[in-house]
């Protein structure tokens, strides 16, 4: 067997892997004893360098293959994606760079690097292994980034929470991954979805079904699976739950929707209005809807930025599962968009609250008194990440919602789904005052008197900059990404 | 041409925003040379508008093809009126705001943000992109009101955003509704408005999407009874805040029943017509009953609102030429005239007496202290009861000659409205400027600072506008009445029109 083609179509993950070693190494040797600053912006600037030629290469490279039967699938399709979570990982870095949270630099962008590689398997497998495989990488990556911060006994009992959570979805999931390969005799997605196509519903299948959607509602953090969630983004350093709540939900996601529609073609049962039949489809339907509601409403009563940010994640968890069970390729391109697009948004978030905190000592809605005057152009960044999240035009996550809610409504042509988007509609009005409260505190509510201005590290600033353009670009021609899903 | 009224908002905004803080002087100069050079483009292009029967195509370029949206901006003559209302009232508004000492630039940059996306909504014809602009209202008038507001302004602010939100997003599920049946019909994904006021939509369809969408629409008009956020968010909005709510902002919410609701589901306005009218005249009786026992003079003007956008709601139920002609000619002359209000009381009243309490200002004769204030509110008084000579006159009569021959019960409690209406307007004269009451010594310690000069240009102007459509309503009726026999109305008209 020859492992060259294994090297060169993972090429992308190797570079990656390669800056690994070379951040390692130098926060090892070069920078050792340099300042915590000098430390982090090395470190950063060299992952940044990493991904960014990593992006480059699997953005430039048109190949489309398949190995070992769906271990490493390489398309363009893919390959975007893959350039997507790149992106969103330097973004993470960069944004990290301003923070105390921690002493061992190297290992801490490291890491984060390990979650990536992980992730980038993720998009790329079609089997159930492989997929098993890059998971836990990616999430061990995530429970480590979670406990990172030593000096706050809240990190590390977040990431306790967080492991055993993952711990039990990964049996969960591992569990279903089993019965389909008993009832299939494959772990290749498209081999499982002919064998179990035409046969019905059999008891065996469903539960393969549930525990599944199981394993993945813990991953993406949907209702009634999403418990870990406000805890471990409140106790993780900013950073790291901005990670959690932007990378990770890109390439989680995308495999949700491809394992689903793939996997469990044949089985997709509907989730009509008055049309119900068992499968997969009224299961996610059940948990995107659970997930928009409670996500939504107990944002409302939390005094954390960190932990509204939390709930509002399940919410949008849940808008997103809508797209999983449009089931059709114009929502799941919706779907794509609308994930990239909270992706880039949320990072922005977390970025403004790692600046708050650095500067006020908390991330609860008080602390951002007075911002528009204390930071204006931060407070600007937030206005735009926050009203985005709400989904105000003629920003990104507006756009988003209007494509992931117009495909899952056409899905069929009977307007079968409206229910389920009339819920979520309902429940974005809904959120839309949560995010008013922090911006609230930004631009109506005043600082004490003698509040100093707060002041931004350059290398954030420039990502969140970056990071309100990309919002404010997407949401005004979404045609420079639409045309790459 | 119509076009850069949104351009030289906006970049009035960008301006704004890169002054230096403290400069609170340059922040008006530039402010109103902002709002200056966007009404005058408004006024010379509208006049320029050879045809205002037919909708005019300003820009036209495909902005999202997956889903059918355009860049599409283009005027009908019911543009062109509200264009030039929204001139007017943002001159006007920043002549009265021009004391504004506190984070001025900020002040005004949200006030542009807000008169853009106002032009924006009233000159767009795709509906993603009127949706876009209805929306990004919101925040602007939010900030304005919590920020630079008086009595309970947290509340007023977060009640006017949410009831605006929740309202647009009852408008959003009609509209995916609609793209998606649609595009059924058509064969390909269209938000163009003209293109979907010729699809016809199963009735079944019409009959729960309509409402859903007029109301969404509606609850920005103040329609009884989702009015509620009107009297509150007017009395704690900052004078020009309210001027612009009563004046454009009201509007938007009318306007969207008339562009979007009713061209495209003409079957669903007949269903629900009676209904309609109903909460209309609601509104009118409820608004002018409720304003003639406040104590609170902002608050009068505030349910006068609800009350005469009754009418705007009541000519748009009777479903003919004279009702409709009568419901936007309303919408231009409710807009000057309640900005005039809001202007007297908010920055003439009570900006300088710091109360807006009638037992107060009966103690202060203010008839006579500040006389200005006082001559305007009787003028703007009698241009509100509907008194011939006045923009309003012309109006409300119109739209009561419409409803007369669709629902005469509800035209004779919609008139009671009007008696009510003058009892009101004068009860708030008199106790507001001319009461009798013994003079207060206390209040003659500090004499009130004289009628700015801003202010008179403000009041002269919106007096004139009203009394120009008064005596010569055909300069309006002109743009109005060609749009009701164009195409784009037939279907809706094609029933009841006279």
């Amino acid at each position: 067997m020859n492992y060259l083609p294994v090297l060169q179509l993972a090429a992308p993950e190797t570079i990656v892997t390669l800056t690994v070693l070379v951040v390692l190494g130098a926060d090892l040797t070069v920078l050792r004893g340099k300042s915590l600053a000098a430390r982090f912006n090395v470190g950063a600037l060299l992952s940044v360098l990493g991904c960014a030629s990593a992006a480059c290469l699997a953005f430039h490279r048109h190949v489309d293959a398949n190995l070992f039967n769906g271990i490493l699938v390489v398309n363009p399709a893919v390959d975007f994606i893959k350039v997507a979570i790149l992106a969103l990982t330097v973004f993470t870095i960069l944004i990290s760079t301003g923070g105390k949270f921690t002493d061992h630099v190297g290992e801490y962008l490291a890491i984060i690097l390990l979650a990536t590689i992980g992730l980038m398997f993720l998009v790329s497998a079609e089997d159930l292994l492989m997929i098993f495989i890059a998971l836990e990488l990616a999430s061990l990556s995530l429970y480590i980034l979670t406990a990172f911060n030593k000096h706050n006994a809240q990190s590390a009992e977040a990431a306790l929470k967080y492991f055993l959570f993952g711990g039990m979805s990964a049996a969960f999931l591992l569990f279903g991954f089993s019965l389909l390969y008993g009832l299939s005799g494959s772990t290749n997605l498209g081999e499982i979805a002919k064998a179990i196509a035409g046969k019905g519903l059999d008891p065996l299948l469903l539960v393969a079904i549930v525990t599944t959607v199981i394993g993945f509602g813990f991953k993406v953090a949907a209702v009634p699976f999403h418990l870990w969630a406000p805890d471990a983004y409140e106790g993780a350093p900013t950073p790291s739950a901005a990670f959690i709540g932007a990378g990770s939900k890109v390439a989680s996601f995308y495999i949700v929707a491809k394992i689903f529609t793939l996997g469990f073609a044949g089985a997709e049962g509907s989730a009509v209005w008055h049309g119900y039949v068992a499968g997969w489809t009224p299961t996610i339907a059940v948990v995107a809807a659970l997930s928009m509601v409670l996500g939504n409403l107990t944002a409302i009563v939390q005094s954390s930025v960190k932990r509204l940010l939390a709930y509002s994640a399940i919410a949008h968890a849940g808008y997103m599962l809508l797209g999983v069970l449009g089931n059709n390729p114009p929502s799941a391109s919706a779907l794509m968009f609308y994930v990239i697009t909270y992706a880039v948004t949320v990072i922005g978030a977390f970025g403004v609250v790692t600046v708050v905190e650095e500067a006020t000592g908390g991330d609860a809605i008080a602390n951002f008194k007075g911002l528009s005057r204390r930071a204006p152009g931060l407070a600007l960044c937030l206005m735009v990440f926050l009203l985005s999240l709400g989904g105000i035009p003629p920003l990104a996550g507006f756009i988003g919602k209007f494509f992931l809610f117009s495909a899952v409504v056409s899905v069929g042509g009977n307007l079968g789904l409206l229910w389920l988007v009339i819920l979520a509609i309902a429940m974005s009005a809904v959120s839309f005052y949560y995010y008013l409260r922090v911006l609230k505190a930004a631009y109506v509510e005043d600082a004490a008197a003698d509040a100093p201005a707060i002041k931004v590290p350059a290398l954030t600033l420039l990502a969140l900059a970056l990071l309100a353009a990309l919002v404010i670009l997407l949401g005004c021609a979404p045609g420079l990404l639409t045309r790459y899903l | 041409m119509l076009a850069w009224t949104i351009y030289i908002t906006f970049f009035g905004v960008l301006v704004l925003m890169l002054l230096p803080r403290d400069n609170a002087r340059a922040a008006r100069i530039v402010a109103l040379l902002t709002a200056i050079a966007g009404c005058v483009v408004a006024f010379v292009g509208a006049i320029q508008q050879a045809n205002p029967g037919d909708v005019t195509t300003i820009v036209k370029v495909p902005w999202i093809p997956s889903i059918g949206a355009n860049y599409y901006l283009a005027a009908d003559g019911i543009s062109l009126v509200l264009v030039v209302l929204t001139g007017l009232a943002a001159v006007s508004g920043i002549l009265f705001s021009w004391n504004i000492e506190k984070r001025t630039k900020e002040f005004f940059a949200f006030y542009l943000a807000l008169i853009g996306g106002v032009y924006g909504v009233f000159l767009s014809f795709d509906l993603l992109l009127l949706f876009v602009f209805y929306e990004l209202t919101i925040i602007p008038k939010y900030f304005l009101i919590a920020r630079w507001g008086s009595t309970r302004k947290e509340y007023g602010a977060m009640k006017l955003a949410l009831y605006s939100f929740v309202g647009s997003h009852l408008v959003l599920i009609g509209l995916i509704a609609a793209w998606v049946v649609a595009k059924g019909q058509l064969g390909h994904a269209s938000l163009d408005l003209i293109e979907l006021s010729k699809v016809a939509f199963p009735i079944a369809f019409q009959h729960w999407v309509f409402p859903l969408v007029f109301v969404g629409f509606a609850i920005l008009a103040g329609m009884w009874p989702f009015h509620t956020w009107a009297p509150t968010g007017h009395v704690a909005a900052p004078t020009a805040g309210s001027m612009l709510l009563a004046g454009v902002v009201m509007k938007l919410g009318a306007y969207g029943c008339l562009r979007v609701a009713m061209v495209m589901f003409p079957e669903g306005v007949r269903m629900w017509q009676g209904e309609i009218a109903c909460l209309a005249v609601a509104g009118i009786v409820y608004g002018a009953g409720v304003a003639l026992v406040q104590r609170d003079f902002k608050f009068v003007i505030g349910y006068s609102s609800v009350s005469h956008m009754g009418f705007v709601l009541l000519g748009l139920a009777t479903l003919n030429t004279i009702g409709l002609d009568g419901a936007v000619l309303q919408m231009f002359s409710h807009g000057i005239i309640a900005g005039l209000l809001f202007g007297v009381v908010g920055r003439m009243v009570y900006d300088r007496t710091h109360t807006r309490d009638f037992n107060d200002l009966e103690t202060m004769q203010l008839g006579k202290l500040i006389p200005f204030a006082g001559v305007t509110f009787v003028i703007a008084g009698i241009a509100s009861m509907g008194l011939p000579g006045f923009s309003g006159f012309v109006a409300e009569f119109q739209v009561l000659m419409g409803a007369w021959t669709v629902f005469p019960k509800l035209t004779i409690l919609a008139g009671v409205g009007i008696i009510v209406g003058v009892a009101y307007t004068l009860r708030a004269v008199q106790k507001g400027f001319y009461s009798d009451a013994p003079p207060d010594a206390a209040h003659h310690d500090h004499p009130l600072e004289p009628i700015s000069i801003p202010e008179r240009f403000g009041a002269v102007m919106l007096i004139a506008a009203s009394l120009v459509i008064g005596f010569f309503p055909s300069l309006l009726m002109n743009w109005i009445e060609p749009c009701f026999k164009s195409p784009l109305f037939e279907r809706l008209l094609k029933g009841g029109a006279l």
